[in-house]
């Protein structure tokens, strides 16, 4: 099995699993219950909070536990509707965003707020000053996505949220980092963003888990209320189990993030290397992106047929489009993707455990189905 | 609570002398529905089938379960009662509650087999009705429009009282009217034109075309899924699962482009034909609605039906969408048909279809090629296998 699809979900390492176990059979007590089995249940929850506020450069009572990102980037955009959304009323986002952001956002227009959604450039770039010019006293919050989804392009939040808070520190500043985080240096000090969202199944912890950093200082009114958890920040007993796992998953791969981007970017250059010559197959690429996620051009072949065709052979990737009844990716299309793009685009997604052979067999394969499938009008 | 069900006949009470044959394949049919559901015994009068529990079962899954059972046009659920007026008086009372709470109108129908019963049957009626005004008074008798119709029968053994009434399934059970090979595509309309045969009495077996890796997994378990919904109406389906991509690709690569669906789906027809003989059907069925798409014109049918020399029927062929989904919705497959794994294959499909297609000239076309290797071999490859529901 060649699994090139760890944008969607990375198999979870041992040390996650180890630590899941743990809590499941051993440390099963509720983190709020005053007893002894609470106290060590809540050190495993707060250990794991402070990895990842370490790994951000955040600290610990900056990092609160979710269920998955969805939950952090919906908390992110309604909390900051429910704070400030009575005097502010205007949302800046890229064109390009997840849907668990896109969609809060777009129901908020429906109640009245004024979106407006901006569209890099043809390098994959978002302009600062089209974020600049865009800012009045009526702008509630700023979200941008660190490293999309389908393209792995990179925006400079840093210097854009820096720009904006100069403006008007009142705006709140997110940022979507899930297809950043523990895949590149993320510092919560020089990154002006008042909220964090990642997640842990794509950073080898389970499906289930995720967090969200807030700043300290940024009082946001809760998303999600009940019995006071987590600082009355967000309600709900703490997932012990996959809290630690997401820490243990943390702690594994804090330290070689740098190592391992290089190894990424090296069999990212091995993918292009090899599909050169390759009439029609191209690598779309950005100026600043992450290696970890390629989006592979097959002209005139049908990205679900190839992925189909890939998976026969046992490599797993992922259409750039969803093409089912013909709705394409508005990410993509964000991107300046043409229409026979969108159909014909996959995404091929490393970790850093792939290996060069595993390339050259996906690149066998891909020469394969154009010999041997129809192609597209 | 004594309950039992009485399912009453549709049209087979018309039936003349093979009603018993009828009557035997819809307790036949009864049976495998309510099959994991506990003990039943089952007698039959006047048009009439009973169901007993002989054990403590759920009864509303039963009613369920049978609510799509062909055959049955309305289904009650009743108490038994001893056959003594007090017993049936003191039984009936609270078990009519629910009806009785929510209704203004009502009347009482007596209905007696067993002569020897003391009351007759305007007698009982009269006499039930007073009870229950007497204990709802707030009631009122009519006799014309009532909201709540009580029923009580006097039968040998004993006396039952019903007030709860649903419509049945309608048409003739399922086994009464021959087997058919039903094309099931993963849209719409093929899990409606299936629906619409077995209400006839006729055995469902299915065919689906897959064409991996044009065609996904999920497409494949979407269809097998649609046949699992359909099989509560029209019982097991055999269903047959044929490797369909090296055919579509020949006809691609070899066939004039405009005519590429009606090629295919001439030799769809051709496989379905031959798998039909295999497992004896005796007919093709599918979803098709004339003029709906390029390739169900007139012209188009004209031209798949010569390839195949077992008739073909169309129960949908003079409906609108509107009315195939409406069905559809009823039945339960819409929601599944409308999952969007169906048309990943649009590689295929040509830009502009053919709507007036000359058989000679798709004759000669396919010609081009040698189909009858492949298809032998799609045939011969085919995997049958069982989808149920229960």
């Amino acid at each position: 099995m060649i699994y090139f699809d760890n944008g969607a979900t990375a198999k979870p390492c041992d040390e996650a699993i180890k630590a899941a176990n743990q809590a499941l059979e051993a440390e099963w007590g509720n983190p709020s219950s005053l007893h002894a089995m609470g106290v060590r249940a809540e050190k495993m929850v707060n250990d794991a909070r402070e990895a990842i506020a370490s790994v951000i450069n955040a600290e610990p009572g900056e990092i609160i536990f979710t269920s998955s990102a969805t939950e952090s980037n919906n908390t992110a955009v309604f909390s900051a509707a429910l704070t400030r959304g009575k005097r502010r009323k205007k949302i800046i986002t890229s064109a390009f965003e997840h849907p668990s952001v896109s969609q809060p956002v777009k129901r908020l227009e429906e109640k009245g707020f004024e979106v407006v959604r901006i569209y890099p450039d043809k390098t994959g770039r978002i302009d600062p000053r089209k974020v600049l010019s865009q800012i009045d006293s009526n702008t509630l919050l700023v979200s941008l996505m660190l490293v999309n989804n389908e393209t792995g392009a990179i925006t400079d939040v840093s210097k854009i949220f820096k720009a904006v808070k100069a403006r008007d520190k009142e705006i709140y500043t997110h940022t979507d980092a899930v297809q950043g985080f523990l895949k590149m240096n993320i510092n919560s000090k020089t990154m002006y963003a008042d909220m964090i969202s990642i997640s842990g199944h794509k950073a080898y912890a389970p499906k289930g888990i995720g967090a969200l950093y807030v700043k300290k200082g940024v009082n946001l009114l809760p998303f999600i209320v009940g019995g006071g958890q987590e600082k009355g920040k967000r309600s709900g007993t703490e997932s012990t189990v996959l809290i630690s796992a997401l820490g243990a998953a943390v702690n594994a791969h804090k330290d070689d993030i740098s190592e391992r981007l290089e190894r990424v970017s090296a069999l990212r250059k091995h993918l292009k290397e090899k599909i050169k010559g390759m009439d029609g197959v191209y690598l779309n690429e950005f100026d600043n992106a992450l290696p970890y996620i390629n989006s592979l051009t097959v002209e005139r072949y049908k990205s679900e047929t190839l992925l189909h065709f890939l998976e026969e052979r046992e490599i797993y990737v992922s259409s750039g489009s969803a093409c089912s009844r013909g709705k394409k990716s508005e990410g993509l299309k964000a991107f300046g993707y043409n229409d026979s793009q969108l159909d014909s685009t996959l995404r091929i997604s490393f970790c850093a455990s792939n290996t060069p052979e595993q390339i050259d067999e996906l690149v066998a394969a891909l020469k394969d189905a154009r010999e041997r499938l129809v192609k597209i009008r | 609570m004594n309950e039992m069900l009485l399912l009453k006949y549709g049209e087979m009470a018309l039936k003349g002398q093979n009603k018993k044959t009828f009557e035997d394949i819809l307790v036949k049919n009864t049976k495998r529905r309510l099959k994991g559901l506990g003990k039943f015994e089952y007698s039959r009068a006047q048009s009439t089938l009973y169901i007993k529990p002989l054990e403590e079962v759920d009864i509303e899954l039963a009613i369920e379960r049978l609510s799509k059972v062909f055959g049955v046009a309305k289904i009650c659920k009743a108490v038994i009662c001893e056959k003594i007026y007090d017993k049936i008086v003191s039984t009936a009372l609270p078990y009519l509650e629910d009806a009785l709470l929510t209704a203004k109108t009502f009347k009482v129908e007596a209905r007696r087999s067993d002569k020897s019963f003391p009351m007759k049957s305007p007698e009982l009626q009269k006499e039930l009705g007073a009870d229950i005004l007497s204990a709802y008074p707030y009631l009122s008798v009519d006799v014309h429009n009532p909201e709540v119709t009580v029923t009580v029968e006097i039968r040998e053994e004993y006396a039952f009282v019903h007030a709860y009434k649903i419509n049945g399934a309608g048409g003739i059970p399922v086994g009464t009217s021959g087997k058919a090979m039903l094309l099931l595509s993963g849209g719409i309309d093929s899990p409606v034109a299936g629906y619409m045969m077995a209400k006839r009495g006729v055995i469902i077996d299915a065919v689906h075309f897959e064409a991996p890796p044009y065609t996904s997994e999920r497409a494949k378990l979407k269809v097998e899924k649609l046949a699992k919904l359909m099989s509560e109406y029209t019982g097991a389906i055999n269903f047959h699962c044929v490797e369909f991509t090296k055919i579509q690709e020949i006809i691609k690569e070899k066939c004039p482009e405009e005519l590429f669906t009606i090629i295919m789906r001439r030799i769809m027809m051709e496989i379905a034909e031959r798998l039909a003989k295999k497992e004896e059907a005796n007919c093709l069925v599918t979803g098709e609605s004339i003029g709906q798409v390029a390739s169900q014109t007139m012209y188009a049918m004209v031209c798949t039906d010569a390839a195949c020399n077992i008739p073909v029927f169309r129960p949908l062929i003079g409906m609108d969408k509107t009315e195939i989904v409406e069905i559809s919705r009823k039945i339960g497959t819409f929601e599944t048909s409308i999952e969007p794994y169906e048309d990943c294959c649009t590689v295929f499909t040509p830009k502009h279809p053919k709507t007036r297609p000359q058989l000679k000239d798709v004759e000669a076309a396919q010609a081009a090629y040698d189909f009858e290797p492949l298809i032998q071999e799609a045939v011969n490859s085919t995997k049958a296998y069982i989808i149920k529901s229960y």
